[in-house]
């Protein structure tokens, strides 16, 4: 058959037609795309035993209570505890995102010595044994030497068995200088030794208060609890309770309240004496709490009246008076009015004046200790050990002064890190010989950090009890790994506003990855390989058997609930609850003197060469405590905070165009403890001529998930020791922006 | 259209988010991550090229300090039901068959397997609710422990997006059975995001069924394609008939405004 034009065209035709028609290339493609996806590095996650064990994650400011899903061996989940006291099982998410932390490849495996230089990342892998014994080499040489007091510790938080095997090790041992990271929890705290004449902590009762007047509280941003802050924040949606917000930016927290008022950043105290001013001019407060519990009223009356008038309080707050008097006036009104503080996640103390002004307020309310109120928490007692036997050395270190001044220069204050600096560069009272580090980062999270670490250079001997590499283990001389909060026994102190005692047992979920050892078990181990009374103050053969003594007979109710609870606590009653010299409330406590505390502190710098306030502000997508922020959570953050790895600073478009700056240019801001290059973002929720930064982003140490991104807004800020409690009272610094 | 069958009545799962509620944490976000085994990049800044299958934007007012203000907006995949029940935008686009309108539960399905990668689905998806992986997936040495065996890890080359955590429905459904039950209780299927929302402000359930919470805050319509009888309640860009089951409550207007105005997910998208 001979083949012509018309016949290859058709058949040509119909060839095509009939591919089209048939499955062919239908099956080809699918196919193709399903081999194209039998990648053998695709992993290919192995079945298993679904199990859940329940636990609390260490990880956020107040432990959330948490249920691991795990498949086989292997945990795959991280999710909230059903019934667990606040959370009720919501989470938070870098709790949530904890696993990232837990199989994260900056985790510690192994005892590590330093080879190179501080800081240069040169190790060598030692043994638990070597590593055990160079700690005892240089903490024998500094008892043999007299000094004992030489060594500190620096842990994260006050309560708990760890915290406390530090404080009994250092006495036992004979130092004084046992720190931790003070947080919002100190500044009450101060307020309630000063006020209350009582060692209490702080709680709110705020599922039952119905206006709630927040002076720079990131209620959503992850202050307090920050779990059950959203649940009580969307309770009070859902009741219609009032939320006004005191700051000088639009948080989450501002946006969604009620009302926004915009206050110059550090006149949050004043704008709560402006509030006193009205209730008390036209007698709004609580006669009974005021006349019949309450002391140094006539002191506090004159005070705000002379110098707190709403014309004043304008000028310095920029709140307008009409605004000042309405507030005053609904606040003293509400059914269960309640004034909170403590700036974004209350991570720093701030000022004293501006804690007591917002107590005050509570107090004037009458509202202490009362539904819907502030209540004074018994601290946790449940660790009930012996005083450790101290010998002769011991007594001498012990009777020495705490080289931060807790407790001698600053009375009300327990730790004060941000003066550890200034104390090694001077040598004053003494030098630090050996400083140990367990659960915090101070590297990362005190003030004037580039300060700190030429400083910590003088230090001889830096010991890092740590999970991860961090900034501080990445420049300590040895670091001694640690299981990971998946991986161990720990009992968790509620300390964030939770209004009865609460404990949370975190246990071990997974089996240890590495040659890691409890922290508590190091200590147990090092004061036996020391021997002498140090040996006889720790008794208990491991740090599990020290726990479930402590506990005792919570401990069955914990490893059954996951924790402790105290259902039935309730504070005291005014006749009981104030140990002042008068036994009644003071509102104006001797630490006021005459009344300076409660003018705003004005920020470091010199207003001609910066112009500009830089204000670091907390964001619940960043974690800016001691734990780094995994990969999840920095996937989290828009790219109007940080794009590749340049950080986003927040400013009022006014500001902007005074400087020439538009959306996204790149920026060079400047303060003065530092200089970094960022970009900017124009923001009309900031008000003009300040600079928001947000906090936890530039990491050195980590990997590069998160290491080298943004800038470490710690590092510009400098300290500013508060005169009456010593606590870090700075807000912010003066600052400079210019186009770069 | 009502099917009665193995898995028993028809469904429409849907969700009702309250941005009243809402406070940005992104909680959700990484819960969906973590339940999903979703993929993440040392530099994940590029909104564009970021999976993120729940993605919480903040929309602005717009207006000047001092009356500036921001709100927070989840945005799963919508499930859209379409002009007419399954079609969704992008499962009438899909030449695969790899997305898909499941009749029984109003799922709308990715099926990575099937995916070959045109992204049809991608441009017409108005909601920028789905993602084009253009790399293999890499976790950290030790990462991969976490990874969840319910969901399968995706690969270079495929699209991927929100199923409401099918696989946990699945799971529901599997148990139900076995205890020789055709219907889930409201609470036995709930999404990874909506279980981990601390604030409870997302909500999970059968649209259909006025028992269930989901109901009871949309109040949906179905003689109206589901249109919300609840006046604080709109679905996103509902003028554009997609017809999805989320659902946002709010009681501020201009968020209202916001939701319905095709320029918001526009301006969006340039962030996307």
């Amino acid at each position: 058959m001979k083949i012509d034009r018309r016949c290859f065209l058709s058949l040509g035709v119909g060839a095509a037609a009939g591919t089209v028609l048939s499955p062919l290339p239908w099956k080809i493609t699918d196919d193709l795309s399903i081999w194209s996806q039998m990648w053998p590095w695709t992993p290919w996650p192995a079945q298993g035993e679904n199990t859940f064990t329940n636990s609390v994650s260490t990880l956020c400011t107040d432990g959330c209570g948490i249920t691991v899903r795990k498949v086989g061996g292997r945990a795959v989940k991280i999710e909230g505890m059903a019934g667990y006291p606040g959370n009720e099982g919501g989470i938070c998410n870098l709790c949530a995102a904890g696993l990232q932390l837990h199989y994260g490849p900056t985790r510690v495996r192994e005892p590590m010595m330093r080879v190179g230089s501080r800081g240069e990342g040169q190790w060598r892998t030692v043994s638990w044994e070597q590593a055990l014994g160079e700690v005892s080499r240089q903490l024998a040489g500094a008892r043999k030497a007299g000094t004992p007091e030489a060594v500190g510790a620096i842990v994260d938080q006050p309560y708990g068995s760890v915290p406390a095997l530090f404080r009994r090790f250092l006495t036992a041992f004979g130092s004084p200088n046992f720190m931790y990271t003070p947080t919002m929890a100190d500044a009450y705290a101060a307020v309630l030794r000063l006020t209350h004449g009582t060692d209490s902590l702080v709680g709110f009762d705020l599922e039952h208060a119905d206006y709630i007047l927040s002076f720079g509280s990131g209620i959503i941003d992850g202050w307090g609890s920050p779990v059950r802050m959203f649940r009580a924040h969307s309770q009070w949606k859902t009741d219609g309770a009032t939320v006004k917000q005191v700051e000088p930016r639009l948080s989450n927290t501002a946006a969604q309240s009620s009302q926004w008022i915009p206050v110059n950043p550090g006149s949050e105290g004043a704008l709560a004496l402006g509030l006193a001013h009205i209730i008390i001019k036209e007698s709004l407060y609580d006669y009974d709490f005021v006349n019949n519990y309450a002391s140094g009223f006539e002191q506090f009356r004159d005070l705000v009246l002379a110098q707190f008038s709403p014309g004043n309080v304008s000028r310095l707050t920029g709140v307008d008076q009409s605004t000042i008097v309405s507030v005053a006036r609904e606040f003293a009104r509400a059914h269960r009015p309640l004034a909170i503080c403590g700036r974004g996640q209350g991570r720093t103390t701030g000022e004293l004046g501006y804690f007591l002004a917002v107590h005050a307020l509570n107090a004037l309310m009458g509202t202490i200790n009362r539904p819907g109120g502030v209540w004074a928490l018994p601290v946790p007692d449940y660790i009930q050990w012996p005083e450790p036997p101290l010998d002769d050395v011991a007594r001498g270190g012990m009777a020495k002064e705490r080289l931060d001044g807790a407790g001698s220069a600053f009375p009300v204050a327990r730790s004060l890190p941000h003066r550890l600096a200034a104390a090694i560069r001077e040598q004053k009272p003494y030098g630090l010989q050996v400083l140990m580090v367990s659960g915090a980062n101070p590297l990362y999270t005190l003030p004037g950090q580039t300060d700190l670490q030429q400083t910590l250079g003088q230090v001889p001997f830096i010991v890092s009890f740590a999970t991860h590499m961090d900034e501080t283990a990445a420049y300590a001389d040895l670091v001694l790994p640690a299981p990971s909060h998946l991986e161990r026994y720990e009992d968790v102190a509620s300390t964030a506003g939770y209004p009865r005692p609460l404990i949370g047992l975190a246990r071990p979920v997974v089996p240890r990855e590495g040659d890691t050892r409890h922290p508590g078990d190091v200590l147990i181990q090092l004061a036996a390989a020391l021997g002498g009374s140090l040996q006889e103050a720790f008794p208990w053969p491991d740090y599990d058997t020290c726990l479930q003594e402590t506990l005792a007979d919570r401990w069955e109710a914990m490893l059954a609930d996951g924790y402790w609870a105290n259902d039935r606590f309730q504070p005291d009653n005014w006749d009981a609850a104030f140990a002042t010299a008068s036994g009644r409330f003071e509102f104006f406590p001797d630490a006021v003197k005459d009344g300076a505390l409660f003018q705003p502190l004005e920020p470091e710098g010199d207003a001609a060469q910066f112009p500009l306030v830089l204000i670091p502000y907390d964001t619940a997508r960043i974690s800016n405590g001691p734990v780094a922020s995994p990969p999840f959570l920095i996937k989290t953050v828009a790219d109007y905070v940080l794009k590749g790895k340049e950080m986003f600073v927040e400013i009022n478009p006014e500001s902007a165009d005074a400087l020439g700056l538009r959306e996204g240019s790149a920026a060079r801001l400047t303060t003065p403890r530092g200089s970094a290059t960022v970009r900017v973002h124009l923001s009309h929720g900031i008000m003009p001529g300040l600079v928001g930064a947000p906090r936890g982003l530039g990491h050195t140490a980590y990997d590069d998930y998160l290491a080298g991104k943004g800038v470490n807004v710690n590092a510009l800020v400098g300290a500013i020791s508060d005169p009456a409690s010593g606590l870090d009272a700075a807000w912010g610094i003066r600052a400079s922006l210019a186009k770069a | 259209m009502k099917i009665e069958g193995e898995q028993g009545k028809s469904k429409k799962y849907g969700m009702v988010i309250d941005l009243d509620k809402c406070t940005g944490c992104g909680a959700c976000m990484v819960a969906c991550m973590a339940e999903n085994n979703v993929p993440f990049k040392q530099d994940e800044s590029d909104k564009r090229l970021s999976i993120t299958w729940m993605r919480v934007y903040q929309l602005t007012n717009g207006k000047a300090f001092p009356d500036a203000d921001i709100c927070y907006l989840p945005r799963p995949c919508q499930h859209c039901e379409g002009m007419h029940e399954g079609h969704s935008p992008c499962v009438s686009v899909c030449p695969a068959t790899a997305t898909d309108y499941d009749a029984q539960t109003g799922i709308v399905s990715q099926i990575y397997t099937r995916c070959f990668g045109c992204r049809y689905c991608m441009a017409a998806c108005p909601y920028h609710a789905r993602h084009f992986n253009w790399w293999d997936p890499v976790w950290p040495e030790g990462m991969e422990k976490y990874l969840n065996p319910d969901v399968s890890v995706r690969m270079r080359g495929i699209v991927e997006k929100c199923g409401f955590c099918f696989s946990r429905y699945q799971k529901a459904m599997e148990k139900a059975h076995y205890e020789g039950r055709r219907e889930l209780e409201e609470l036995e299927y709930q999404t990874a995001c909506t279980q981990a929302c601390p604030a409870g402000a997302i909500v999970f359930g059968d649209l259909n069924n006025p028992q269930h919470r989901v109901h009871q805050l949309a109040q949906p319509d179905p003689r109206r394609r589901g249109r919300p009888g609840n006046p604080k309640a709109f679905r996103l860009l509902e003028e554009l008939q997609t017809y999805p089951k989320v659902y946002y409550l709010s009681s501020r207007e201009w968020v209202h405004k916001a939701g319905h105005k095709a320029e918001l997910i526009k301006e969006a998208g340039a962030h996307h």
